[in-house]
């Protein structure tokens, strides 16, 4: 393994960036930067595909490990990958072709910017699922705040300088106690270097004001209840390919974060705070699925799902059994690929009629059938119908949290149904009914780079709906390798107290 | 007599400002002239400083200088931002026609001030030094006579840093008369037991170099003097004075008052955390980016100071690799401002950047790295400056020191967002001007990809810096 596969995935997007940068655009329309940049994140898109398929399953190990010495000797640059994180990788070399193609209608000015940003973003967010040490996740966590803000702030609606300000100074200011965490540990064990930190594990008395920074991060990033306001705001401002980017991959950081580093560094301070955990996402499951019942923009709607369906994978991570943390990765997957298509089809009709307001709309399935079915399935997959991925992660997810506390399982399980009914109030008064608004009979059904996105989507939710054996293969052996530390230490803890 | 060879950067300098003095007074019409000479003798200084930059510690003048690590390393950065301000500075004194022969020449005297200043073994030394560099900044920053602003700025800063230089005058008596020696080494040896004279001592020196290094409450001269002085001043005010005085600052709480850090430890904490908030919340507020970058500076150099409060060595180390990122961060960011000019006229308001991006990509995108890095987000080098104090002083288990510090980058952060807003998000206005000297786009195309690529290979300073061991 000489060859620095995954330092490749991390730059290769730079590169095409930069390549992107010093075209010169004729006539203005920047087709060829838009090839360009289709090319680099379907070539990344396929090298991620290839690194699954010699990715060996049957490891516990980190793999493709590359190991560098950067910050004078003390930090090294190390990143490598398991069975957790290759599908993160995939899922943003899959989803960052998707916003390109779909580029074409939304973005009207400064393409070849927008192009270069969502590259270098690519970038960013390849790092954070592979990086392997600690100073080096913060760089690309933190560093993913720029491309967005100025995604959100450039190319957004009206109130875009607000939402991106407030999604800005958000998660830095989450982030920054995480800083203080990090370079703690350092000096607590020496090292950032995650599995040595895994091998070392953390005194006990440090580990929860650590668990507390490294939470408000990560609470703020997922985004938990009570700061997950950012998210409605900077989703419905955003263009349609921030919204995407945004909920299919940066929300997932944070979870990807919390079984990585909140379960594998601090399981001591993590078994405490499970039930604080619990509450909140509890709260992010009822309450946001109650406030998005009653949203009257479609945006606004699907970003308030994203908050309870990311309540449901906080559920899952800390019920810390292997249903309930495989339910949570699934879920994050699943959520990862309906909520870019959720986006993707509201970005389609608002494109058309220029509202994003649900009344608005009406019978939508006699003007644009496609669109119709298209849109049923991710509606489908959103409130987690068998078949699709959303049942397998959701499910997944209960059962974890059924063995644990029922309580919380049975208000969560209410989740499940309040989903059901935003979801669908939200298609029936947008798809049936009566077409009471004129203009829309002029809108034209799906474009064909529509459709190939739609579909390309389509695709994965019903297949991994129906056949998540892929899926599961990969992340299972990794998902017991965490409990199995976790539980270690949690015992070896409790006979030292003895 | 051989002794003088270690001098041989601080003599050439003398040597150079006398001559083009000289040349000055009898050869018409030389300023431009003499500009250019002037930046040929800094590289030639800077060569010379490089030349001496392998030996390790020697004292001259019955040990009232001293020559070691942290004193040519700061030399080497002060001459070398030196050059920058000068390479930057050229067109904009020309059109704002301020291109007299004494203005390089002031420039070299300060420099030479500062260079006495950084490299001072002894009270009488370093007060030497620090009135050179004084009285040149009076003169510099008051350039633009004709100009209200100006002439207010420099009448405000003699009035103030003469009352600071008094304070830290006395400062030094009262050390003097309580350690009975005027040497920094004699002084440590001295002042082991703890009385109070030396205490008072040390507060008002303090008082008089946070004074300099424009820290809270000492700050007041700052804005205005920022905002008044001729945009080149402001710059040399930014970065060289700062690199002086922290090196003094190092060499006073490191060496004759090393034993005495329970005294000041505190102090310094104390004046850290206020600079880095007030810095961060008075910013918010400004209209012209001259003012701003004024309070911007109060901020940074309260996290420079962060690295001073900690009494370690990689303290001292993450200090002064802050500063070195910071006054490239600072060349950047005045390079920038040096390119809003329209039919003879600079601009310096926020308002003024509205829009810029659409015209001038290249501009915005290097205002874009400068001010995120300033504000430390990673990837670029202002994160490494932040991480690397913050690394030391959480070492020491100073977490209060580094949370507060922190939260105020995050609301630094907002101040910086509102520029980057107003180039990127605003609807645009007239184009500037595109043809700008050769040195100006130099300085800003070498700082931002500095900035850009530090993170490529960010162990090239702290190496150096490593060197630099006070304790």
């Amino acid at each position: 393994m000489n060859f620095p596969i995954l330092s490749s995935l991390i730059l290769l997007p730079t590169i095409g960036a930069l390549f992107i940068l010093f075209t010169k655009s004729s006539s203005g329309k920047y087709q060829s930067s838009k090839y360009v940049a289709l090319f680099i994140s379907l070539a990344n898109f396929l090298l991620s595909l290839y690194l699954w398929y010699v990715f060996d399953k049957n490891s516990v190990d980190f793999q493709f490990v590359e190991n560098r010495e950067w910050l004078s000797g003390f930090i090294n640059y190390k990143v490598g990958i398991d069975g957790i994180s290759i599908l993160f990788i995939i899922l943003t070399t899959f989803i960052t072709p998707i916003c390109i193609i779909s580029v074409n209608s939304t973005i009207t000015y400064r393409l070849k910017d927008f192009l270069i940003a969502i590259l270098i973003m690519e970038t960013f967010m390849i790092g954070v699922f592979c990086s392997l040490d600690l100073v080096v996740f913060y760089l690309f966590f933190e560093a993913g705040l720029i491309p967005m803000f100025l995604i959100i702030g450039i190319w957004g609606g009206e109130r875009r300088v607000y939402s991106a300000f407030k999604f800005f100074l958000y998660t830095l200011l989450g982030s920054v106690l995480m800083l203080v965490a990090i370079i703690s540990i350092y000096w607590i064990t020496g090292t950032t270097d995650v599995e040595k930190l895994y091998e070392l594990g953390i005194k006990a008395e440090y580990q929860n004001l650590l668990w507390l920074a490294f939470f408000s991060s990560f609470a703020v990033k997922t985004p938990m209840w009570p700061v997950h306001t950012w998210l409605p705001d900077a989703h419905v401002e955003a263009p349609t390919v921030g919204s995407v980017l945004l909920a299919a991959i940066l929300l997932k950081m944070a979870g990807y974060g919390f079984i990585r580093f909140s379960l594998g560094l601090f399981p001591i301070a993590s078994e405490y705070f499970t039930m604080l955990v619990y509450v909140l996402s509890l709260i992010a499951i009822i309450y946001t699925s109650l406030v998005a019942l009653m949203q009257e923009d479609m945006k606004k709607l699907i970003a308030y799902s994203s908050v309870a369906h990311m309540g449901f994978v906080t559920l899952g991570i800390f019920t810390m059994t292997q249903q309930g943390i495989e339910g949570s990765i699934f879920q994050m997957i699943s959520h990862g690929l309906v909520s870019a298509a959720l986006f993707l089809s509201v970005g389609v009709v608002y494109e058309r009629h220029h509202t994003r307001l649900i009344n608005k709309y009406g019978g939508l399935v006699s003007i644009m059938p496609r669109y119709a079915i298209v849109f049923m399935v991710f509606t489908l997959g959103s409130l987690g119908l068998p078949g699709t991925t959303g049942f397998i992660g959701e499910f997944l997810i209960l059962m974890g949290a059924f063995e644990k506390n029922i309580l919380v399982a049975m208000i969560a399980s209410l989740g499940v149904i309040l989903g059901a009914a935003y979801m669908l109030w939200l298609f029936k008064r947008v798809v049936f009914g009566e077409v009471n608004n004129q203009e829309l009979q002029s809108m034209k059904d799906l474009k064909t780079f529509e459709i190939i996105t739609l579909t390309a989507l389509v695709i994965p939710i019903l297949f991994f709906g129906f056949y998540p054996e892929p899926l599961m293969n990969s992340i299972e052996l990794s998902v017991e390798n965490t409990l199995n530390m976790y539980n270690f230490d949690l015992i070896n803890n409790l006979a030292s107290k003895d | 007599m051989e002794n003088f060879q270690y001098i041989l950067p601080e003599i050439f300098i003398s040597v150079s400002i006398m001559l083009f003095l000289l040349v000055g007074v009898f050869k018409k019409n030389s300023a431009s002239l003499i500009y250019n000479l002037s930046n040929i003798s800094l590289i030639i200084l800077l060569a010379l400083i490089i030349n001496l930059s392998s030996l390790d510690k020697i004292y001259l003048f019955n040990e009232s200088y001293l020559i070691d690590n942290l004193s040519n390393y700061m030399k080497i950065i002060l001459v070398g931002s030196g050059i920058f301000v000068m390479l930057t500075g050229s067109k904009y004194i020309q059109v704002i026609n301020l291109n007299k022969i004494e203005y390089p020449i002031l420039i070299l005297s300060s420099i030479l001030g500062m260079m006495i200043m950084i490299s001072s073994n002894d009270l009488i030394v370093f007060y030497m030094g620090l009135e050179l560099q004084s009285l040149a900044l009076y003169v510099l920053a008051s350039f633009n006579r004709d100009n209200l602003l100006s002439t207010e700025s420099g009448l405000k800063y003699f009035v103030l840093s003469a009352l600071s230089s008094g304070l830290l005058l006395y400062g030094c008596s009262l050390t003097y008369g309580f350690s009975e020696s005027t040497n920094f080494d004699q002084i440590l040896i001295n002042s082991t037991d703890f009385n109070y004279g030396t205490t008072f001592g040390i507060v008002f020196i303090l008082v008089g170099l946070a004074f300099k290094i424009s820290a809270v409450p000492f700050h007041m001269w700052a804005p205005d003097v920022y905002q008044g002085s001729p945009t080149s001043v402001t710059l040399f005010f930014a970065i060289l004075p700062k690199i002086a005085a922290l090196s003094v600052f190092i060499k006073f709480l490191y060496t004759p008052f090393a034993n005495m850090n329970d005294q000041w430890q505190t102090i310094i904490v104390f004046i850290s955390i206020a600079s880095m908030i007030f810095g961060a919340v008075a910013a918010i507020g400004q209209k012209n980016l001259k003012r701003l970058i004024a309070y911007s500076s109060i901020s940074h150099m309260g996290y420079a100071l962060a690295g001073l409060a900690t009494v370690s060595n990689q303290g001292i180390q993450s200090s002064i690799t802050y500063i070195s990122i910071y006054l490239v961060m600072n060349l950047a960011f005045f390079s920038c401002l040096f390119m809003l000019k329209r039919n003879e006229k600079y601009y310096e308001n926020i308002e003024d950047l509205s829009g810029l991006s659409k015209k001038h990509p290249i501009l915005s995108f290097s205002l874009l790295i400068v001010l995120f890095s300033l504000a430390g987000i990673p990837p670029l080098a202002g994160f490494f400056a932040k991480f690397y104090v913050f690394l030391a002083v959480i070492e020491q288990s100073m977490y209060f020191l580094a949370i507060v510090g922190l939260l105020a980058t995050v609301v630094a952060a907002f101040y910086y967002l509102r520029i980057i807003k107003i180039i990127y998000f605003d609807p645009e206005k007239e184009e500037y001007e595109t043809s700008h000297n050769l040195g100006l786009k130099i300085t800003l195309a070498i700082s931002t990809i500095f900035i850009l690529a530090y993170f490529i290979y960010p162990s090239g300073i702290t190496e150096i810096v490593s060197k630099i061991t006070m304790i």
